[in-house]
């Protein structure tokens, strides 16, 4: 647990730094970023058991050395069609830190790319529109070799109280899911 | 062991002796006095007091001792037991119990209201104290008369008997022995003294600074045998010192064996303890006793003999020692039955367990596969055994639900006090046993229901009466096993709900829409509700509320449910159903699609085949005819959207859940299997319908299914139906 700790409070510090190093990935042809402190591991696709009444973003869980770790298709996430899977496909298995504890989870990839270390001041703010992902989601738009790469925001896409209360939402139907949103 | 550790076991320990008190008062009021409880309860004070001077808690310490005083005067039958005493002790020790919160737990004073309430309960100790102590002052009276009569004044040679020979070399050392015997003399009054003076050798032969001289001493003293012999503290090496009792002191002794702590099982602490020997007379015996044994060669004659042949403890006294020895022994052999085990450990072995379930799991699919028929023989006595040690490791959690019921007599007895209605409680299956994890839990649902049962279940006496019904009013808390749960029920012979104004009041509060019909059990089951009271009167006690809703939530949390079932006039029962355990259950694996799903193998009552027939009809109708009973089942393939294709036959798992039967479809039938309940984590928190996961021998998560709320989603999803239909 205390190792846990520890990286949190890396991951804390080192936004203020100049360089940080990013875990690049594909997701529908578009190249995105994480931040390499939250990463855990990357695991091959496989023997993903689904959970049923759970909306679609929620790909299922996984056996993580005797834990059952939830995967996420982040590209269902973003309001896009899942992804398809490919010999490339890759689960990211990622820590979120919410209120009082960390919780795994895992992200569903096409491909991942590389390592990166992208300068702070070659990161843009996220753009008000036009990104088709919520603005919520991105922390930034990195500048590598003249393109952008989404930094994610890893804490909102995964938010663990989102994940959960979008479901509810979801089970209840449309009608109530502003009620939900609204608490 | 920590101090911190030391000091939390003392606070563990103390809260158990506690009960047993509580346990003990109780009993002591409805039953006759019996000596062997008020020693417990002596005991346990005492223990109480001993171990908190260790920990220096001096709080704790005063006011237990004032205790201590009180029970050992009834122990020795100057102060009856009453209702007014069980009372006074059962304050006690509500108060003992607060000390240890407040002092033991957080090392801070009591506040001023709390430390004046534990005065006037000490001062009104100390009031029994000083009438027991006036009785006592009356009975040395009673004494003397009986010694006037048999020929008055002092017994005849009723003294401490001094035999002292100093050591030759006592004056050498710089020693006057007559300045001890002078000093001898302030602690008492020296009766007699005879100078032996055998050992002085001819005149010419004397060695002016040696001392040849013994003393043989009558001597009349209050104080003890300790107090004696430290007079000659000084002289003690090359002196020989025998201190004999006065006669009138052995019954005393013997009485003082008999009630002492039994903090120790050795003789000669014994005995110390006592005050009967002193700690150089005990080495100076086990020294003779090593030396005998090096005369007859190796058998160690006993400590007890070598103490009554050199005339240091007189026999009858020894005789009782040896018995109090005895006696001590057994108790300790009782304790040792049982060991303290810190919970964590046992949930780490627990988890283990677990894991090795499952890995067992893994190798024996292994063996399967591999075909090897002599590998898989010994991995089925693997699976064998990891059953057993599974069985095993779950059994150490369970405890008996007794304890926790019978914490609810003094909740009874004082809370019908305070109503002043006449309740009495019984208790069945109290041997129950269930997973220590869900005992702790269940601690506050289950006050809720006996206090709701108490003040708005029982009428008052009158009422009652004119009901026809005893004017007694009677509450049962009953615990029972069925299908793998464990059943606690609460139930009480007063005036049962009112369907009417449960109803009328949900209404009010729009908990139901005034056209609704609601079956009977539907409408008790409102009394769940939050904020749901259909008491007029809001008493200190219930009618806020709160409460009902909290139970039902906190029940749920542990995996359960909860049940109501009345009738009007003649009582209530309210039913908890908990599931054993919460780490690890049998489970029978099913395929829907490509999916592994398990449910708890309690509830599976059999598996039918899904008949070509009623699988055609399944549109229309989602029932089947079992042995002429209705089945209705749920499609687990509809239920959780599977998409995969369905297979060439279905199967029916028919599962059975409080008294009710429910068919699941599925594809496939898997065969049993022991499951590790895994939690789903926070994402999953709001699913419904799947209670857990675990992990297959394959290492692919199989979800562990929810059958009550897969039953009651069935259930709501039909009636949306109907809704929709009208």
């Amino acid at each position: 647990m205390s190792a846990l700790v520890k990286v949190d409070e890396r991951a804390g510090l080192a936004a203020p730094q100049d360089q940080q190093q990013y875990l690049t990935f594909m997701l529908g042809g578009e190249t995105f970023a994480i931040g390499i402190l939250a990463i855990k591991e990357i695991i091959e696709y496989g023997n993903l058991t689904e959970v049923p009444m759970m909306p679609d973003y929620i790909r299922g869980v996984i056996n993580l050395r005797g834990s059952v770790v939830p995967v996420v298709d982040l590209s269902t996430r973003f309001g896009r069609k899942s992804t398809q899977l490919t010999r490339r496909t890759c689960i990211v298995i990622i820590e979120v830190a919410s209120d009082q504890e960390t919780q795994v989870v895992g992200v569903v990839v096409d491909a991942v790319n590389e390592v990166l270390e992208i300068a702070q001041d070659q990161i843009e703010p996220p753009p008000a529109f036009g990104a088709k992902i919520r603005t919520d989601f991105i922390r930034g738009m990195g500048k590598v070799d003249g393109k952008f790469v989404i930094i994610l925001n890893v804490g909102n896409v995964l938010s663990i109280d989102d994940l959960a209360l979008l479901e509810q939402a979801d089970a209840q139907g449309m009608g109530s899911a502003n009620e939900a949103a609204a608490e | 062991m920590g101090m911190d550790q030391a000091l939390q076991t003392y606070i563990e320990e103390s809260r158990g002796l506690l009960d047993e008190m509580e346990g003990i008062l109780l009993r002591l009021e409805s039953e006759p006095q019996e000596e062997e409880t008020v020693n417990a309860m002596f005991r346990a004070a005492h223990t109480i007091k001993g171990s908190a001077g260790l920990f220096g808690l001096d709080a704790i310490v005063a006011f237990t001792h004032v205790v201590e005083n009180v029970l050992d005067e009834v122990r020795g039958g100057t102060l009856a037991v009453n209702g007014e005493l069980v009372e006074l002790l059962l304050k006690c020790s509500d108060h003992i119990g607060l000390l240890i919160t407040v002092v033991a737990e957080t090392g801070e004073a009591l506040d001023a209201e709390q430390a004046a309430a534990g005065e006037a309960i000490a001062a009104a100790l100390r009031s029994l104290l000083g009438g027991a102590a006036a009785a006592d002052a009356a009975m040395p009276a009673v004494h003397e008369a009986r010694l006037a009569a048999s020929g008055g004044g002092l017994l005849e040679g009723d003294y401490w008997h001094l035999s002292l020979v100093f050591g030759r070399d006592v004056l050498k050392n710089g020693m006057d022995p007559i300045s001890f015997i002078r000093y001898l003399s302030t602690i008492g009054d020296i009766v007699s003294l005879r100078v032996d003076d055998s050992e002085l050798p001819e005149l010419n032969a004397i060695d002016p600074e040696s001392c040849y001289l013994s003393f043989s001493i009558e001597f009349k003293s209050e104080a003890d045998k300790k107090t004696i012999e430290d007079v000659f503290e000084f002289v003690r090496e090359g002196c020989k010192l025998r201190i004999f009792p006065p006669p009138s002191h052995l019954a005393a002794f013997v009485d003082r064996l008999e009630h002492a702590s039994g903090n120790t099982d050795m003789l000669g602490q014994l005995l110390i303890e006592a005050g009967i020997l002193t700690g150089h007379e005990l080495e100076d015996a086990l020294a003779s006793q090593e030396s005998m044994a090096a005369v007859c060669g190796g058998a160690k004659p006993p400590i007890g003999e070598v103490l009554v042949n050199e005339g240091v403890v007189q026999k009858e006294v020894m005789d009782a020692a040896l018995e109090k020895q005895r006696q001590i022994r057994d108790h300790k052999a009782q304790e040792a039955k049982f060991i303290r085990v810190s919970a964590e450990k046992l949930d780490e072995l627990i988890n283990l367990v677990g894991e090795l379930v499952i890995a067992g799991a893994g190798a024996s699919l292994l063996a399967q596969r591999s075909g090897d028929a002599a590998l898989h023989e010994s991995t089925s006595v693997v699976s064998g055994l990891v059953e057993e040690i599974r069985d095993g490791a779950l059994k150490l959690r369970m405890v008996e639900i007794g304890e926790t019921f019978n914490r609810f007599q003094r909740v009874v007895r004082d809370v019908s006090k305070e109503l002043g209605k006449d309740i009495g409680l019984e208790i069945g299956g109290a041997e129950t046993e269930l997973d220590k994890t869900v005992v702790e839990k269940i601690g506050d649902p289950l006050m809720h229901l006996v206090r709701n049962a108490m003040d708005h279940g029982i009428e008052p006496a009158a009422a009652r009466v004119a009901a026809g019904k005893p004017a007694k009013g009677s509450l049962r808390l009953n615990a029972y096993h069925d299908s793998g749960s464990i059943v606690i029920e609460v139930a009480d012979d007063g005036g049962g709900l009112k369907k009417e104004r449960i109803l009328k009041k949900a209404i009010e509060r729009g908990i139901v829409n005034p056209g609704q019909s609601l079956s009977d059990n539907e409408i008790y089951n409102l009394v769940f509700e939050a904020g749901f009271s259909t008491a007029d009167q809001v008493t200190n006690l219930s009618g806020r509320g709160v409460g009902m809703d909290v139970v039902k939530r906190n029940i749920q949390a542990l995996r359960g449910s909860v049940d109501i079932e009345s009738a009007e006039g003649r009582g209530t029962t309210v039913r908890i159903r908990l599931p054993l355990t919460l780490a690890i259950i049998d489970g029978f694996l099913v395929g829907v699609g490509k999916s592994a799903f398990v449910v708890p193998l309690d509830m599976v009552l059999e598996c039918i085949e899904l008949s070509e027939a009623d699988r055609k009809a399944a549109d229309t109708r989602n029932y089947v005819n079992l042995r002429g009973e209705v089945l209705p089942f749920v499609r687990l393939r509809d239920q959780f959207e599977v998409k995969a294709a369905a297979g060439k036959r279905e199967n029916i798992v028919v599962v059975q859940y409080g008294g009710q039967k429910a068919g699941f479809v599925v594809d496939e039938l898997m065969g049993e299997f022991q499951t590790v309940i895994k939690p789903l984590g926070n994402v999953f928190r709001n699913l419904r319908g799947i209670s857990g996961s675990t992990i297959l021998g394959t290492g692919e998560v199989a979800l562990i299914l929810d059958v009550p709320t897969l039953v009651q989603l069935a259930v709501a999803r039909d009636e949306q139906l109907a809704m929709h239909g009208a």
